[in-house]
């Protein structure tokens, strides 16, 4: 059976495990950019903070990702559950891209036009939530987008300790040594990767500030 | 007090508004710890007029300003506006009291003219048609045709019709006072001289108390009605415009002789 034939048999699966997939990478992200975002915002008001959060989210970063998974598994109530502990490992990943852009983001804003918003009498939530986020918008959605690709990517090694989606392909093919196996979960799962860096930058276009 | 006191013509008639009572300011940080950036400064504008605030660079004439809307506070002594130390305000009402323009604008670029215009009525709850009115009032005021230029986004303007809508944001809450920090500097000549000349009639107008930075003396003795000279952050004297052509200070004198200088032409000498 060729690779194709082997897609078109297998498709309910590979859908299955695409939507899996998404399901892990897409409440990473939600939990990543609500957690990220706030972080971003409070390192611009207290710099001191940068240090230690930029510091631990880079060594998150460092660590190889089957090793992170490997961590966690003792962690009560994490480890328990695969996905619980797969969604905690991938939020851990994308929050480093999130809160770093969310920081450059909001410092590239005109020094001029905050001072006059600020000389004008607007309040600090006032700035943030009228001038600083609307204009930091652009740089903040790339992390998320780079952030989402990377996750797409991180994600499916958590196959590797049962929490499904692609990856489950993959290391099935590789235990089996067959590489229409493989493909089914490599292809898609590049595939999704490139829908999200696509559907993400024609946001990031849109709602972008040009300036 | 080191020194005789600064020069200072007899007061003209008005309340003191804003008051300098000994004031000095540091930069913050270990950067500050040496020259202070203001030191021992005493003045006080009167209400209604137009206190140009003229010195080089580095003078402390920006410092100056940004203490009076409290951008910057104190780090001895005392700034007052009608009455009430800085210190004591609430620095969002007090910033709402004093329209701010500063060079280059700082329009927000993500906003179209009328919303930049009408922010500060937005911000304190004007119902809609009013901040309407108002924003096309005030851009009528300073040249610009309403119709043409109030859905038009600040990258789309020139930089002279820029400061006009500055302008024009700063009035909009018909704050009774005015902070102007180089508002025209980053004009060219020709534009520049145009909206100086609108806004000294505009001034006659607006029957507000305007305190205005500029390094620019022709600009200071066309606009203000009384000069505070600032020099390496001490206050050397205040003087009407009159005063300052005739003085015999000699850094009135270095400024007159800087501005009045015709630059040579390449290779000839001058006669």
């Amino acid at each position: 059976m060729s690779t194709l034939d082997f897609f078109l048999k297998n498709y309910p699966q590979i859908w299955q495990l695409t939507l899996e997939h998404l399901w892990l990478v897409g409440v990473s992200m939600l939990l990543a950019v609500a957690m990220g975002l706030p972080l971003g915002i409070l390192l611009t008001r207290r710099p001191g903070f940068s240090r230690p959060v930029l510091g631990s989210a880079n060594i998150v970063q460092t660590v190889p990702s089957l090793a992170l998974f490997g961590f966690l598994l003792p962690v009560p109530w994490l480890g328990e559950r695969a996905d619980r502990l797969a969604i905690t490992a991938l939020t851990l990943y994308a929050l480093l891209p999130v809160i770093q852009n969310t920081c450059k983001g909001i410092a590239g804003v005109d020094p001029g036009v905050r001072e006059a918003a600020r000389g004008m009498g607007m309040t600090d939530r006032q700035v943030l939530f009228q001038v600083e986020l609307p204009l930091a918008l652009g740089i903040i959605l790339a992390g998320v987008r780079v952030a989402t690709v990377i996750t797409v990517g991180v994600a499916t090694i958590a196959a590797a300790i049962g929490a499904g989606g692609l990856g489950e392909f993959i290391f099935r093919g590789v235990a089996m040594v067959d590489n229409r196996v493989i493909l089914a979960g490599a292809i898609p799962a590049a595939a999704l990767a490139l829908l999200a860096d696509f559907v993400l930058s024609r946001i990031e276009r849109r709602l972008a500030y040009a300036s | 007090m080191n020194g005789p006191a600064p020069h200072a013509p007899p007061s003209p008639p008005g309340e003191a508004v804003i008051e300098f009572h000994q004031v000095w300011y540091h930069a913050p940080g270990p950067a500050g710890a040496g020259q202070p950036l203001l030191a021992d400064l005493s003045l006080a504008v009167r209400r209604g007029e137009t206190l140009v605030l003229l010195g080089r660079s580095g003078s402390g004439k920006t410092t100056t300003l940004k203490l009076i809307n409290r951008l910057l506070e104190p780090t001895r002594g005392e700034v007052r506006v009608e009455g009430r130390a800085t210190r004591e305000w609430d620095p969002i009402r007090l910033r709402r009291r004093i329209g701010y323009v500063i060079q280059e604008a700082g329009l927000f670029p993500h906003f179209s003219v009328e919303r930049n215009v009408g922010l500060v009525p937005r911000l304190e709850g004007w119902p809609p048609e009013r901040i309407h009115e108002r924003v096309n009032e005030l851009l009528r005021l300073v040249g610009l045709d309403p119709e043409q230029f109030g859905g038009r986004y600040p990258r789309e303007l020139s930089g002279g019709q820029r400061q006009r809508v500055g302008v024009a944001r700063a009035l909009a809450a018909d704050p009774p006072f005015l902070l102007m920090d180089e508002p025209f500097g980053a004009l060219d000549p020709l534009t520049r001289a145009e909206i100086q000349r609108e806004f000294q009639t505009l001034q006659q107008r607006l029957n507000k108390t305007i305190i205005f930075v500029t390094h620019d003396l022709r600009e200071a003795l066309l606009l203000g009605s009384r000069i505070a000279l600032l020099e390496g952050g001490k206050l050397h004297g205040v003087y009407a415009p009159e005063e300052f052509t005739h003085g015999t200070d000699p850094v009135v004198a270095a400024y007159m002789a800087a501005f009045s200088q015709k630059p040579e032409a390449g290779g000839q000498e001058s006669k």
